[in-house]
């Protein structure tokens, strides 16, 4: 375990030692998070600037939710993006064949090689959305930590998810792109799931469970929905990372190596 | 003339060819644009109230327009561009008797044919879900729409070959066109017919090219024409401006570019 701090501090030094060569980079993406906030929050201006309401869902109790998925979105740009999608560059020019070699499990260095800070603007203007609904509902610093818990759930829930597709290049090379498909539904989690319809309901709590990413955290901050849904995201979190690394093992089965 | 057609021939054969090889991914790409559909779920919700001026049946309709519309005028030129500008590769293209434009543009129209049986399967599928908006669009509503499809397909590859010509000056062309996706996505029409914006906004995107991406070959295609030769007029205009701006980036950039690493 020690073993493993160590080596995620020289790994993630080493990144942004790297990453901060290109500085300018920074205000481009800060630049074009915040343009895409202002989009974000134009899209939902639409839905309630006639006084419709999602079911229950007051204004701000919905800026809520975009707050957590901008969040989860700079989380994925800050880790998922830049490690598993690369898993594919590596099956397909073989140089897996170097990580399988080192000895430390090789999903860990393939999930957590590099760290990449131009997710942090997002992160930070998802905890600014949050803090600005937060204080118009009332909610304490015990709602937030409360909140916590099913967050990281989701994150590990979405980490596993990506992961597991990121490991069908073993088999399939030329589908790189999986992971967008992936990305495009998760758009759906800019809304509570409350404003959907029911087909719509049921495909992302249990096809691709989107509510469980950013409706469960906003609910557990709002004190609503109750208990059920928190075990059920604790459960399927648990469920999924267990899962994820099982398919890896699986995978790896079939990796025959490349040009070497 | 008839060389130039030839070559036209030659390219899209070539390239789709090219394209259906990889049918998996195409697939994927297909299926990565579901955003409209998402919204479209959003918006049929939000109008059982009666409260927006839209029938849930006119909303199911339109997005499913804006996602075929969508599926059509998909432009990654920059990311191509950018490469072969940094990589070097841009050289050996240059030796060739045709402008590498076309080789861009050729590539995007045959990706289209290839795409298309799956883009229709999915509109399938949607219509199974709403069986009540199944549609027709009237004769000549379906050829300007298509007119208006293709313009908009040229308008926005015009549009980011320009801003991928960027490239010969600075290394990530591509952080222009992510700015320019914003807008794109959000005044586009994408997100919500253009009638259930505010009207101040409203008026000052008509402005811009965006709404003649998605927003006016959807509502033909719907039925529902809106400003039809204005519309027209607008993807001309700006089409010519950046046809102008693109050739003297061309002109400008190819002095300054220095083959790196070929």
């Amino acid at each position: 375990m020690e073993r493993y701090l160590k080596v995620l501090r020289l790994f993630w030094g080493t990144a942004i030692a790297a990453e901060l060569e290109y500085r300018l980079n920074f205000i481009i993406t800060a630049l074009i998070s915040l343009g895409g906030l202002v989009g974000s929050l134009f899209g939902l201006f639409l839905f309630y600037r006639t006084g419709y309401q999602f079911a229950g869902w007051s204004w701000e109790e919905a800026l809520l939710v975009l707050g957590l998925f901008t969040v989860l979105q700079g989380f994925s740009t800050t880790l998922l993006i830049p490690n598993l999608n690369k898993i594919v560059t590596q099956v397909q020019q073989g140089t897996l064949d170097f990580v399988l070699l080192k000895p430390i499990s090789s999903q860990f260095w393939l999930s957590t090689r590099v760290i990449s800070p131009w997710g942090l603007p997002d992160v930070l203007f998802g905890l600014v959305m949050i803090g600005y609904s937060g204080d118009r509902l009332g909610l304490t610093w015990a709602d937030y930590g409360l909140a916590l818990l099913p967050l990281t759930f989701g994150a590990i829930t979405l980490y596993s998810l990506w992961f597991m597709l990121g490991a069908t290049s073993i088999w399939f090379v030329k589908i790189y792109n999986v992971t967008e498909v992936l990305r495009g539904l998760l758009e759906a989690g800019r809304f509570p799931i409350a404003a959907y319809p029911a087909a719509y309901r049921v495909f992302f709590t249990f096809v691709v469970p989107v509510a469980f990413l950013t409706t469960v955290p906003a609910q557990t901050m709002l004190h609503q929905g109750g208990r059920g849904w928190l075990l059920a995201s604790a459960l399927l979190a648990i469920v999924l990372a267990l899962l994820a690394n099982r398919f890896w093992r699986f995978a790896l089965r079939f990796y025959t190596s490349a040009s070497s | 003339m008839h060389k130039a057609l030839k070559i036209a021939r030659v390219m899209l054969s070539v390239y789709y060819a090219y394209m259906v090889e990889y049918r998996a991914e195409l697939v994927f790409w297909v299926l990565s644009g579901t955003f409209p559909l998402i919204l479209m779920g959003l918006w049929v919700e939000a109008a059982q109230g009666d409260r927006f001026n839209l029938t849930p049946t006119e909303l199911v309709q339109y997005f499913l327009a804006v996602f075929l519309v969508r599926q059509f005028t998909v432009v990654w030129v920059i990311w191509e561009f950018e490469r072969e500008v940094v990589e070097g590769r841009l050289s050996s293209y240059l030796l060739q008797p045709v402008d590498p434009a076309w080789r861009h543009f050729f590539s995007h129209v045959s990706e289209r044919f290839a795409r298309l049986p799956f883009a229709f399967l999915l509109v399938g599928l949607f219509l199974l879900l709403y069986p009540y908006a199944a549609w027709l669009p009237r004769l000549d509503n379906l050829l300007l729409g298509l007119l208006a499809t293709a313009l908009a397909f040229c308008l926005r590859f015009l549009m980011q070959y320009t801003f991928a010509l960027a490239a010969f000056w600075i290394e990530r062309a591509s952080a222009l066109e992510q700015f320019w996706f914003l807008p794109y996505t959000f005044l586009s029409g994408m997100v919500a017919p253009l009638a259930l914006f505010p009207d101040a906004v409203r008026a000052a995107v008509l402005w811009t090219p965006f709404p003649y991406l998605i927003y006016f070959p959807a509502s033909l295609l719907i039925n529902r024409p809106d400003h039809v030769a204005q519309g027209f007029a607008a993807m001309v205009l700006w089409s010519a401006l950046f046809w102008g701006l693109n050739r003297w980036l061309w002109r400008q950039g190819l002095r300054q570019y220095s083959g790196m690493g070929a």
